[in-house]
C-alpha cells in the first residue's frame, strides 16, 4: 500500500468519529500545550534574570565580607573607607572600584512621603554599574569627601515624591535629615526581585554619618577585561584579609552568580517541563485506549482488507498511521495553544515567558512519538488478527 | 496447471485444549472455468474448506497448492499477495466499507498492490460498468438495495483478474429473483475461464453448478 493512501485511510477514519478524535486530541493538545507554556515561562523567567543580571554591568566582581554558603550566618562587615586604599592599590584604578552601605529609609518631601532604599555609594557607582541618569548630574567625588548631602533619585522616588514637577534642586528628607536632589535615574523596573526604581543614593560618608556608623557593606569592582576578574579576585580578598585577620572575605563574579541563577532555573524548567509531560502522557494513553476501541470495532473491515490482500503490515500501519495523525495534529494544535498562552502571560501578567523553538520542536516531536508509542499495540494487534475470525466478527 | 489442488487436506482447531476436527483428508481438484457448489449443513466443514481454498487459513495436515504455490511454504505476507491476485471472495454480508463509494470499494484490492488512485478509480469503474452499475459509482452502501451490493462485491472480487472466485452463501441475503440475477453474473464469469465456487446450502443455487460436492462431518460425502 502507498503511504500516501494510508494517510488518506487514516484521516478518513478520524473523520468519520469526528467528535471521538476531537475528544482524544484533546488529551494531547493539553499536554503539549502545558509543555510549551511552561517552558516558555521558565525560559523567560530565565532569561529576565539573566538580562538583570548582565544589565548590572559586565565584568564585574563582588566583594562581601562572610561566607557565600549556605547556612553560614550573616557577618558583620569589618570595612570602612579606610579599606578602599589597598583596595585601589590591588586595583590600580580608584575609578574602577564602588562601595556601599545600604538602609531602608523613609523619605519625604513636603506633603509627600515615601519609602526608599538609601545606598551610601561612591562617585564612581555610575561607572562600575551602568546606572544612566534622566536629569541633573551625579554627585562628584568632592561630594563624597565633605559628606555633602545631595541624593539621586530613582525614577520611582522621584514619581512618589515629586510627581510631574522636576526634582533638581528640590529638597527632601531622608531619615529625617534634609539632602538636596541632583539628579534622577533612568527608570530601571526590577532587577531580582528588587525594585531599583525605589533606590536613593546619596554620598557614602553622609550615608555613615546619617546612620552613626562607619562601616561599610561590601565593595564592587569592575575589572579591565573577563581574564583579569580571577587575579583581581585573588588580590583584593588577600589585600583585605591581611587587614581583617578575623574575617572571612567572599567575591563572586557575575558568571558564578549567572551560574547558579541559570542551575536552579534550569532544573525549575525541568521540573515543570516533567510534570506537563505527565499530562502529555496521560493523552497518550488515552490514544491507545481509543486505537484498541477503534481496532475492535472495525475487525470486520480489518479482516475484509485482509481477504482482498493487505498484509499485515499495511494494516499495522494504517492503525500506526491513525495514531500519528491524532497526535500530531493534537500536537500542532497544542503548539499553537501553549504559544499562544505563553505570549499571553508574557503580555498580560508580571511573568516573563518566551517561546522557543526548541521547545516547539519538542514538544511536537514529543507528540509523534507518543502516537507511536502507544499506537503500536493497537496496531500490531490489528495486523496480527486472523482474517477467518475477523470476517465472523459481528 | 490446476488452479487449486487440495490433497488429503485436514484442519483441526484447537478450542479451550479441545481438538475439534473440521476437516478430515478433503482432495478436490479445481481447474479454470470449472463451476462448483460445495453444498452441506451447517458445521459440515464447507466454511472452513472455503477459507481454506481463499488461503485464508492453513490446513494442519495434506497439502494444498492454490495456483501452483504450497501454502504451508509461504509467509503471511506472501498468502496475502496470493489472495490479492488468485483469488477473489464474495460474502453474504457483501462486507462492503461503510461511508465509501461503490467505485472506492471496488478499487480496494488494487490498494494494496500500490496502484494509484486514478487506475484503481478507472478500474474500478469499468468493473461497476460490467456489473451493471455503471450509473451508481458514487454510491455508498446504504443508498444501494441488496442486490446492488452484492454486484458491487462482485465487482470488488473481479477488478484484480483472479482465476478463482469463491462466494460464500452469494444470494443468502437476497430474494429469490435477486439472486438468481446475481448467479447469472457469476456464471458469465465462468465463460470466460474464471473458476467458479459457490458454498450454499440451497439445493435450487446448487443445482445450476456443473459440479456438486456434498459435506458432511468434514468429509466429501458425495460428488455429482
Amino acid at each position: 500500500m502507498r503511504l500516501a493512501e494510508a494517510w488518506r485511510v487514516a484521516l478518513d477514519a478520524l473523520r468519520a468519529n469526528r467528535l471521538r478524535s476531537m475528544l482524544t486530541m484533546l488529551g494531547v493538545i493539553i499536554g503539549v500545550a502545558a509543555v510549551v507554556a511552561l517552558v516558555a515561562i521558565g525560559t523567560g523567567t530565565k532569561q529576565q534574570i539573566e538580562n538583570q543580571v548582565e544589565g548590572l554591568g559586565s565584568n564585574l566582581l563582588i566583594v562581601v565580607p562572610g561566607r557565600l554558603e549556605a547556612g553560614s550566618a550573616p557577618t558583620s562587615s569589618p570595612l570602612t573607607l579606610d579599606d578602599l586604599d589597598v583596595v585601589n592599590r590591588a586595583v590600580g584604578d580608584r575609578s574602577r572600584v564602588a562601595v556601599t552601605i545600604a538602609s531602608g529609609e523613609t523619605v519625604r518631601a513636603g506633603t509627600r512621603t515615601g519609602y526608599a532604599s538609601m545606598q551610601g555609594v561612591l562617585e564612581t557607582t555610575p561607572t562600575v554599574f551602568v546606572r544612566r541618569l534622566d536629569r541633573g548630574a551625579y554627585f562628584t567625588r568632592t561630594d563624597v569627601s565633605t559628606g555633602r548631602r545631595v541624593a539621586v533619585l530613582g525614577a520611582g522616588v522621584a514619581r512618589d515624591l515629586f510627581g510631574d514637577r522636576d526634582p533638581i534642586g528640590r529638597q527632601l528628607t531622608i531619615g529625617g535629615v534634609r539632602f538636596r536632589v541632583v539628579g534622577v535615574f533612568q527608570q530601571l523596573g526590577q532587577s531580582l526581585g528588587v525594585d531599583r526604581d525605589g533606590e536613593v543614593h546619596v554620598p557614602v560618608t553622609a550615608a555613615q554619618r546619617l546612620l552613626g556608623t562607619e562601616r561599610i557593606d561590601g565593595l564592587a569592582i569592575r575589572a579591565p577585561d573577563r581574564d583579569r576578574i580571577g587575579d583581581l579576585s585573588t588580590a583584593v580578598v588577600a589585600a583585605l584579609a591581611e587587614r581583617h585577620p578575623d574575617t572571612d572575605f567572599s567575591a563572586v563574579t557575575q558568571e558564578q552568580i549567572l551560574g547558579v541563577l541559570g542551575d536552579i532555573l534550569g532544573v525549575l524548567t525541568g521540573v515543570l517541563a516533567a510534570i506537563a509531560g505527565i499530562s502529555l502522557l496521560v493523552g497518550g494513553v488515552g490514544v491507545s485506549n481509543i486505537m484498541l476501541v477503534s481496532v475492535r470495532e472495525r475487525t470486520r473491515e480489518i479482516g475484509l482488507r485482509k481477504a482482498v490482500g493487505a498484509r499485515p503490515r499495511d494494516i499495522g500501519v494504517q492503525f500506526l498511521l491513525e495514531a500519528v495523525l491524532l497526535t500530531t495534529t493534537g500536537g500542532i494544535l497544542g503548539m499553537a495553544l501553549g504559544a499562544g498562552t505563553a505570549l499571553l502571560v508574557d503580555r498580560l501578567s508580571p511573568v516573563p515567558a518566551a517561546v522557543t523553538w526548541w521547545s516547539m520542536a519538542l514538544a511536537f516531536g514529543v507528540s509523534a512519538a507518543v502516537g507511536i508509542v502507544f499506537g503500536v499495540v493497537p496496531a500490531q494487534r490489528a495486523g496480527r488478527l486472523d482474517p477467518v475470525v475477523a470476517l465472523r466478527t459481528e | 496447471m490446476s488452479a487449486i489442488e487440495a490433497t488429503d487436506v485436514s484442519r483441526t482447531y484447537e478450542l479451550d485444549g479441545v481438538s475439534v476436527q473440521a476437516l478430515r483428508g478433503v482432495s478436490l481438484t479445481v481447474e479454470p472455468g470449472d463451476y462448483l457448489a460445495i453444498i452441506g449443513t451447517s458445521g459440515s466443514g464447507k466454511s472452513t474448506l472455503m477459507h481454506l481454498l481463499g488461503g485464508l487459513d492453513r490446513p494442519t495436515g495434506g497439502t494444498l497448492l492454490i495456483g501452483g504455490r504450497d501454502v504451508a511454504r509461504l509467509t503471511p505476507n506472501e498468502m496475502a499477495e496470493l489472495r490479492n491476485t488468485t483469488i477473489g471472495f464474495v460474502f453474504q454480508s457483501f462486507h462492503l466499507l461503510a461511508r465509501t463509494t461503490a467505485q472506492d470499494n471496488v478499487g480496494l484490492p488494487l490498494v494494496y498492490r500500490g496502484a494509484g488512485r486514478r487506475e484503481r478509480r478507472d478500474r474500478a469503474a469499468a468493473m461497476l460498468d460490467r456489473v451493471g452499475l455503471g450509473h451508481r459509482i458514487t454510491h455508498r452502501p446504504n443508498q444501494m438495495s441488496g442486490g446492488e451490493q452484492q454486484r458491487v462485491a462482485i465487482a470488488r472480487a473481479l477488478v484484480t483478474g483472479p482465476s478463482v472466485l469463491l462466494a460464500d452463501e452469494p444470494t443468502g441475503n437476497l430474494d429469490s429473483a435477486t439472486g438468481s440475477s446475481v448467479l447469472s453474473l457469476l456464471e458469465s464469469l465462468v465463460d470466460e475461464g474464471v473458476a467458479v465456487v459457490l458454498v450454499t446450502h440451497d439445493r435450487d443455487v446448487a443445482a445450476r453448478a456443473h459440479r456438486q460436492i456434498r459435506m458432511k462431518d468434514g468429509r466429501i460425502v458425495e460428488t455429482r
